[in-house]
């Protein structure tokens, strides 16, 4: 599904964050990109995203290069990014008002798209519709995020990017958003990449773990195939694991 | 602010106007009723009516005009950081300026009709929208703009559904804020080198003729006109702009 071949990325006066940097997702996995701040974390998934370019390398999604956003990838940020001045349900339609503009374009929205503002069954399953009237501004941190998320999955995508998505809710909130994501992910089928800075979430949702440093030239992989059960969270393996990753982030290789 | 509120400022400074002019009791300062009839005299048999229309019309031009050139131009600097930096120093330099002392420049070029008056109110209107909405859309969260991108918007769609809405409320701010002014410099236009518009109409009644109730309809006509442009923004804001008065 992804493909990073010896991608070299840095900011202007500073160090490459990734120096012919290799990387690969197959369809349908779940990964979380862990590291400290200022790692490259959110870079990578803006590379990932379209909405950054490698400065040497390339990035290839379904085999094709990366020259702007592709209408099939979700991208879900920390801040929600909803417009202020939408109800929750002109919020979720959004994307779709988008492709409506442009039209099956293929480069805008897929070219099979064909118009349309039904999003019930979105606000419907994210527990959204008693809210579907009410601006951003007078709903809670996970409310908004549900709606971010429902405008995501409103398109289809079957790539979905996610940065720091929940680290600003508290830790209930927080819980619930991490089964709901990946309850979605199963349903619809989505490979996963969710940026976090926080071990538990990383342990949680990845189910291989990619731990990125400083300056990263090869990817560190953790597999960890037990965070598709239920019940992992409470588990002894996850304690191990998030003991495991604590050591691996404070003293890097 | 409730409608009932509003009525009853209303009726308190009426009285403070009876009160004052009974006090007073000289022909500079009429009682309120007394004006009210005039007002009303003048509007249906005298020339009230034109002179409120030339004075409304010469003032919404000028709204419009400024809206329409206004907007685009702060959307285009405000989403541009290149266009910002080359026309931020000009916008600095002549934002400050007090447009009503270039009266004599703007008349002396555009002549002595509605054409410079226009353009004079413009100018006042042109630089309060272009700066507020320049502001308004440069201070757009990132985070925005790049989530809205990421569901397939281009520069279009980012203008239709984010930058236009957003400049909305900052448009109708910055026409709130500048009507006073707007109809003050309306005044000064109108006060010389014409035949029509309210300006006009009170120094002609005032300083020539010495009808000071048909001033004080005038000075009414021209607060009415004002008040009536103030009210209109501000439904216009609850119109279009329902989010900004949620909860």
């Amino acid at each position: 599904m992804i493909q990073l071949r010896a991608l070299t990325f840095g900011y202007p006066g500073q160090p490459p964050i990734f120096d012919r940097f290799d990387w690969s997702v197959e369809r349908g996995e779940a990964w979380a990109v862990l590291g400290p701040s200022g790692c490259g974390k959110t870079t990578l998934l803006y590379l990932l995203a379209g909405l950054r370019f490698p400065s040497d390398g390339e990035v290839l999604v379904n085999g094709m290069r990366l020259t702007r956003p592709r209408p099939q990838t979700g991208l879900i940020l920390q801040d929600y990014g909803l417009l202020p001045w939408a109800t929750v349900r002109e919020n979720v339609r959004l994307g779709l008002r988008v492709r409506n503009f442009y039209g099956p374009d293929g480069t805008h929205a897929p070219a099979e798209h064909r118009p349309s503002l039904d999003v019930e069954a979105w606000l419907g399953r994210l527990g959204l519709l008693p809210f579907a009237e009410q601006y951003p501004s007078r709903i809670s941190g996970g409310q908004r995020q549900r709606t971010a998320i429902a405008r995501t999955l409103a398109l289809r995508p079957d790539l979905l990017l996610m940065d720091e998505p929940f680290s600003s809710l508290d830790a209930p909130t927080r819980e619930s958003l991490q089964t709901l994501t990946q309850e979605l992910c199963t349903e619809q089928g989505l490979t996963l990449v969710i940026v976090t800075h926080a071990i538990e979430e990383a342990a949680v949702l990845g189910r291989k773990i990619l731990l990125l440093g400083p300056h990263n030239t090869a990817a560190t992989v953790i597999e960890n195939p037990d965070a598709a059960r239920t019940d992992f969270r409470h588990s002894d393996a996850y304690q191990s694991l998030c003991r495991d990753l604590r050591q691996r982030m404070e003293s890097p290789a | 602010m409730k409608r009932r509120d509003v009525a009853l400022a209303f009726a308190a400074l009426v009285l403070l106007w009876q009160a004052a002019a009974m006090l007073i009791a000289l022909p500079i300062l009429p009682t309120p009723w007394k004006v009210a009839q005039v007002f009303v005299d003048e509007l249906l048999n005298g020339s009230l009516g034109v002179n409120f229309l030339a004075s409304f019309w010469r003032v919404t031009a000028s709204m419009l005009l400024s809206v329409a050139l206004a907007a685009p131009a702060g959307l285009a600097l405000g989403q541009s950081k290149r266009l910002n930096r080359i026309f931020s120093p000009v916008i600095y330099l002549l934002y400050p300026i007090p447009k009503v002392v270039l009266v004599p420049v703007v008349l002396l070029v555009l002549g002595i009709g509605d054409l410079a008056k226009i353009v004079l109110i413009f100018l006042i209107l042109f630089f309060q929208v272009l700066v507020l909405v320049r502001d308004q859309a440069a201070g757009l969260r990132p985070e925005l703009i790049q989530s809205v991108r990421s569901l397939g918007a281009g520069r279009r769609a980012l203008f239709r559904y984010v930058y236009l809405p957003a400049s909305l409320p900052a448009i109708l701010t910055a026409l709130r804020q500048s009507i006073g002014t707007a109809v003050a410099v309306l005044y000064i236009t109108e006060s010389f080198a014409t035949k029509v518009g309210l300006g006009y109409y009170i120094v002609f009644n005032g300083g020539t003729l010495l009808d000071y109730p048909a001033m004080y309809a005038g000075v009414v006509a021209l607060s009415l006109l004002g008040l009536g442009l103030y009210f209109t923004v501000d439904w216009l804001e609850r119109w279009l702009c329902p989010w900004q008065y949620a909860g």
